[in-house]
């Protein structure tokens, strides 16, 4: 094919494979939720799926197990990556698949206290339980007693160290940080006063926009260097996590979207301005200067509040911002499944319009991803320079 | 007496969920009205000075992301009153 053509070719080409990737993931996800939960090759396990009528698609229920951590990686349909429980039961650790849970399904309904029916979905494996992705050990009756009135499992619980799929992820995270910042590294040392080239030159624009842009104007150029590992660091660990969960078919990550995950980088910022304050800081904060004397009193508790609301709000502003992305594409995905329950033709009216609006969220969820980990950086810049101020009067 | 009390509850329920629903909206309509307020100045201020745009354009942003923040803050709150 000549050279001119190619050119004229590649956005076309480029168009078609982003529609191909966005566009095929909502029947993906329509498939996966379509198809039976894994009924197996036990009689016991089949006799049960057959009891049970047809389910209509509950699109709340569905978002919110797309949303929370699972102890499998699923791919598509019945595939899946089973990751390994770890527990800390029986005075040892025990250690096995989660294939041994997932391919052991139980369904059963209890009478809540409203007088209705609701149906129990539980997995079981020796003598533990996996029930809303949460371990116990059995009760009497080998299964998972209920609360009739909250839903909530009022078996023992049991210690439960696993690699989850957020846990996944995060080492996954990780391993591509490691990846990227070491080969660059290398390639620094080795090609030491010439100009970069390949990962170099695309990583290096990024470390100086954070070191020049956030670092330096919110802590000052003396005391930057001090901070900057550990904002290069959150910076490139939130942005790359944030992407883990935008990849359609490996099982939905949802790192930075659980609050635990961005709890710990929020308590970790808390510490380093608290072991970080000085003289200056600690002052100010009890006594502002350049302030009349009532409103310091007004003042004063509301600074000492701020020390532990703002991780907090920290922690929260990149919880909601990433779970609200996951939210709304599983919200338009479910769009398409309820209007094709009611008639196909439906289904498939909506689902171009769903589609498009879902590529054009995804577009939107990818700058989410990037800005929020900026704003995370820079706050946590701000707070540190804070922490670190000299005296200006 | 127990049915009223069930209807109590399932009325309670539904009470928590609507209000909210309402509170959900709400947040969104403050979202709405800051991010404009922030595109407004922002556009102005490129109006008046288009070779600050880069800059202004950066900070708008920012200011977007944050005010963003505080009102997903409003919707999670929301989202556990009904979970």
């Amino acid at each position: 094919m000549p050279k001119k053509m190619l050119h004229l070719h590649r956005p076309l080409f480029t168009l078609f494979i982003t529609l191909l990737t966005f566009g095929v993931l909502p029947f993906a996800i329509g498939q996966d939720i379509y198809t039976e939960p894994r009924t197996d090759t036990t009689n016991a396990a089949l006799e049960e799926s057959h009891a049970h009528p047809p389910k209509k698609f509950d699109a709340g229920k569905m978002i919110m197990h797309h949303i929370a951590d699972a102890h499998e990686i699923h791919i598509i349909g019945d595939y899946a990556i089973y990751l390994p429980i770890i527990l800390w039961a029986d005075g040892g650790l025990q250690v096995f698949s989660s294939s041994h849970f997932y391919h052991n399904p139980h369904h059963e309904t209890y009478d809540d206290n409203f007088g209705d029916q609701q149906e129990l979905h539980y997995y079981s494996h020796d003598e533990y339980v996996l029930y809303h992705e949460h371990i116990y050990l059995v009760d009497e009756n080998g299964g998972v007693t209920v609360d009739a009135e909250t839903g909530d499992a009022l078996n023992a619980s049991v210690f439960d160290i696993s690699i989850t799929k957020s846990v996944a992820g995060i080492l996954l995270t990780v391993f591509l940080l490691l990846i990227i910042f070491l080969s660059v590294a290398k390639a620094y040392r080795k090609r030491e006063g010439q100009a970069p080239k390949g990962l170099q030159s695309f990583i290096e624009p990024l470390i100086l926009f954070i070191r020049d842009e956030v670092a330096v104007p919110s802590i000052g150029a003396r005391k930057a260097d001090k901070f900057l590992p550990f904002l290069l660091t959150i910076f490139f660990f939130i942005w790359i996590a944030n992407m883990l969960g935008l990849i359609p078919f490996i099982g939905g990550f949802n790192i930075t979207g659980t609050l635990s995950v961005t709890a710990v980088l929020a308590v970790i910022v808390f510490l380093v301005t608290t072991f970080n304050g000085n003289k200056h800081y600690w002052g100010h904060l009890v006594w502002p200067p350049g302030v009349p004397l009532p409103i310091k009193f007004i003042l004063v508790p509301i600074e000492i509040l701020g020390i532990f609301i703002k991780p907090l709000v920290l922690m929260i502003r990149l919880t909601a911002n990433i779970t609200a992305g996951h939210i709304i594409i599983l919200a338009f995905v479910s769009l398409i499944i309820i209007f094709g329950e009611s008639s196909a033709a439906a289904g498939y009216g909506v689902g171009i319009g769903s589609t498009l609006f879902m590529i054009f969220m995804f577009f939107i969820e990818l700058l989410v991803a990037f800005l929020q980990a900026y704003v995370f950086t820079l706050l946590a810049a701000l707070y540190f320079g804070d922490a670190t101020q000299e005296a200006h009067h | 007496m127990e049915f009223l009390n069930v209807l109590l509850q399932a009325g309670e329920v539904a009470a928590n969920a609507g209000l909210a629903g309402i509170g959900a909206g709400l947040a969104a309509v403050g979202a709405g009205v800051g991010i404009g307020r922030i595109g407004a100045s922002a556009l102005e201020s490129m109006a008046r000075q288009p070779e600050a745009t880069g800059d202004i354009r950066a900070n708008m942003i920012v200011a977007a992301a944050l005010v963003e923040g505080v009102a997903l803050f409003a919707v999670i709150v929301c989202l556990l009153v009904v979970l």
